[in-house]
């Protein structure tokens, strides 16, 4: 036994050495919700391994943990088999990140929407709020009755978060708005359970609101349904879900995780990573709001210049859009 | 009348083993169909899951997972009980755990908190098996209906503590506070260690040690005490062990509250050696699929054991495959599956053609003998 555990080692010190030296050989853990969850893991597969496999003809190699023990187990596999950068996709990973960063000094790992101060690790985390601003000013400059409405996944900072941005747009581009946000639930599953959402959207219609963004995951199909069945409108999240309710979309409030997924590897591969937090916004392309066919009969040319303008203003420094997180209040 | 002469290992070895071979000649035939050779498929599993030592130890410490859950259903079918809640109490056997952890564990070593957590976690989650196994026993709601509720409402109830009163303050996921160092159960590598033995790392940890000792406990409790025998009793005939002056209620409380223990050590295995904190939905379907365990294993300890040990080495080597070969984590869903329906569902349906063949071939010898 202790032989074949030496032999072991010394084949995986060779291997990881030999990959030192060849390219990157780039890896990927997602959540357990899944590759396939129409949302955030999906988002890092459809815009970030599938492209970089075509662009750079590198496979990325992928992992689904399919329990806790398996997050673990899938970075260390990973890592012993020589695979850097490894994203993992994610909050949950952290303690998962830390433990194996540790373990294998070597191997550049990235973590998604998380911080973990190794020197190894990088750590990438978006300005939601900064995205969630310019949706919230255009709701604002759209809604006919002056209230505009916020439904939210889960109760975590996270989401207060991009309810925080909302609420200061929307402010800002009319200060006498009237705003309501309503969060779906407090566990997991309120980012699943549209019929809920369609319920909170109906309520919050009946308070007069006639925009609603929606920042759920799942849940917001609900609500985007009931906004149409409403001849109201809707703000989408994270993906351009502009096409899922034609008409009814007003924009959706990208978060381009895909292609932060993408940037790691690829600096990976060109030898540029750096450990450390990278911060990504609207000044680096990483959150924006979505303009496409699905949606420009809703925006007229003087909104398009008006919300450019703001981004313009945000990217410059000129508007500072309060972050919720870095203090845990909104107050602005 | 054939049963009679069939020797016992036949259908306590032979069939079982037919039936697990029949399940991976079929899942043989969907590894063709995505265009995996289900040879190389079957050595990648079995190297993952048996070939190395880090292999080795995660599955046994799933293995160590299915042998709670299994027991613990295995106890209550004796009693003609299905309890379908080890799932709920394995769940809240974990708060009882993790409380221990995050009070006692940050003051005393893990050899004082370990006995502390196996009495708390197995009180809490008695304490859940036996409001459905009073409801059965006093007023005959049937316990497959309550203890399914009760997996319910042990999530909804685990859910709103995690994130109302266990979660810190700072963090989005649904967990507790990690428990202090000194509480947890030392890993097997570190265990070995100790006696100068080296081992690769792997989650393995000490409760598989106390998984074996539940196996003799729960063999000594069914077949060598007094209880057992009620119990046993109970199972076969209800009606008749009442005449015979056992009283039902009691045994039915008792059986489940035997069983619903069982499951709650499954925290031990997952929370106190693994992960180190209460997080949402860890028992991950173990305690369903504890019922299977116990169905392939004729909830005997030592079938319950081996029935572990293959579904042990289904997830680590399933998840040996899905690294390997990238392919969906659902191929290694459907192979459980397979196995789950050739052994439980399907399991009489070789039964007698089997039973033919054997007496067909072995009757002979036994006239010549005669």
């Amino acid at each position: 036994m202790k032989k074949l555990v030496t032999t072991l080692s010394a084949v995986a010190l060779a291997v990881s050495s030999f990959a030192a030296l060849a390219a990157a050989k780039p890896a990927v853990v997602y959540d357990t919700a899944g590759k396939f969850d129409k949302s955030f893991n999906e988002a890092v597969f459809r815009n970030g391994v599938e492209v970089f496999n075509k662009d750079k003809g590198v496979q990325v190699r992928e992992f689904e943990p399919q329990n806790e023990a398996q997050r673990e187990q899938g970075l260390r596999r990973l890592a012993s088999r020589g695979f850097t950068p490894i994203v993992a996709v994610g909050f949950n990973f952290a303690s998962a990140v830390e433990k194996v960063a540790a373990e294998f000094p070597d191997t550049q790992f990235t973590i998604i929407d998380m911080v973990v101060d190794k020197p190894n690790v990088q750590s990438i985390v978006f300005q939601e709020h900064e995205g969630s601003f310019l949706v919230g000013a255009l709701a604002a400059k759209t809604s006919k009755t002056a209230t505009v409405g916020f439904v939210g996944g889960m109760d975590i900072p996270l989401i207060r978060k991009f309810a925080c941005g909302y609420e200061q747009g929307a402010k800002f581009a009319n200060p006498d708005i009237k705003y309501i946000q309503n969060m779906t639930g407090s566990t997991p599953s309120a980012f699943a359970d549209p019929a809920k959402g369609s319920e909170l959207a109906k309520s919050q219609f009946s308070q007069g609101a006639d925009i609603i963004y929606a920042a759920a995951g799942g849940t917001g199909l609900g609500v985007y349904q009931a906004a149409k069945d409403a001849g109201n409108y809707a703000i989408g999240v994270d993906s351009n879900q502009n096409f899922v309710q034609p008409g009814t979309m007003l924009t959706s409030m990208v978060k381009r995780v895909g292609v932060a997924a993408y940037g790691t590897w690829e600096e990976g591969m060109n030898g540029e990573w750096q450990p450390g937090i990278k911060v990504l916004g609207l000044k680096e392309n990483a959150v924006d709001w979505a303009l496409d066919e699905h949606n420009a009969s809703l925006i007229s040319e003087d909104m398009k210049a008006y919300v450019e303008g703001l981004k313009a203003d945000i990217i410059a420094g000129k508007i500072s859009v309060h972050d919720y997180m870095s203090d845990n209040t909104c107050n602005f | 009348m054939s049963q009679a002469r069939v020797p016992a290992w036949v259908t306590v070895a032979l069939l079982p083993a037919i039936n697990v071979l029949l399940a991976f000649l079929v899942s043989a035939l969907l590894f063709i169909y995505i265009d995996i050779s289900p040879i190389d498929a079957a050595k990648v599993m079995w190297q993952g899951a048996f070939g190395y030592a880090e292999g080795i130890g995660y599955t046994l410490y799933y293995t160590t997972g299915f042998i709670f859950t299994g027991l613990a259903v295995a106890v209550a079918f004796h009693a003609g009980l299905f309890n379908i809640g080890g799932e709920g109490q394995a769940y809240i056997g974990g708060l009882g755990v993790g409380l221990v952890c995050l009070t006692l564990g940050e003051f005393a070593p893990w050899y004082i908190v370990f006995p502390v957590a196996i009495v708390v976690g197995g009180v809490f989650g008695a304490a859940w098996a036996f409001i459905p196994a009073y409801l059965q026993a006093k007023r005959g709601s049937h316990i497959v209906i309550t203890t399914i509720m009760f997996n319910f409402i042990a999530a909804s109830l685990m859910a709103y503590l995690l994130v109302e009163v266990l979660k810190p303050e700072n963090t989005m996921a649904t967990e507790s506070r990690v428990f202090a160092v000194g509480s947890w159960l030392p890993k097997m590598h570190e265990f070995f260690a100790l006696f100068g033995y080296e081992m690769s790392a792997s989650p393995l940890n000490l409760s598989f040690f106390f998984a074996l000792v539940c196996c003799v406990f729960v063999w000594l409790f069914i077949w060598h005490t007094r209880w057992g025998y009620e119990i046993r009793s109970v199972g076969s005939n209800p009606s008749a062990a009442t005449y015979a002056g056992i009283k039902y209620v009691r045994i039915v409380c008792l059986t489940m509250l035997v069983s619903g223990m069982l499951a709650g050590f499954f925290a031990l295995n997952v929370l106190q050696g693994e992960l180190h904190q209460i997080k949402l939905n860890f028992v991950e379907g173990f305690g369903f699929t504890g019922i299977a365990v116990a169905l392939m294993g004729r909830n005997h300890p030592i079938g319950v054991l081996l029935a572990s040990l293959l579904f042990g080495f289904l997830y680590q080597g399933g998840a040996e495959l899905s690294f390997e070969y990238g392919v969906d984590r659902n191929i290694v869903v459907v192979l459980q599956g397979l196995v789950i329906l050739f052994c439980g569902a399907l399991e009489h349906m070789l039964r007698p053609s089997i039973e033919n063949t054997y007496l067909k071939l072995f009757a002979k010898t036994n006239e010549e003998a005669a």
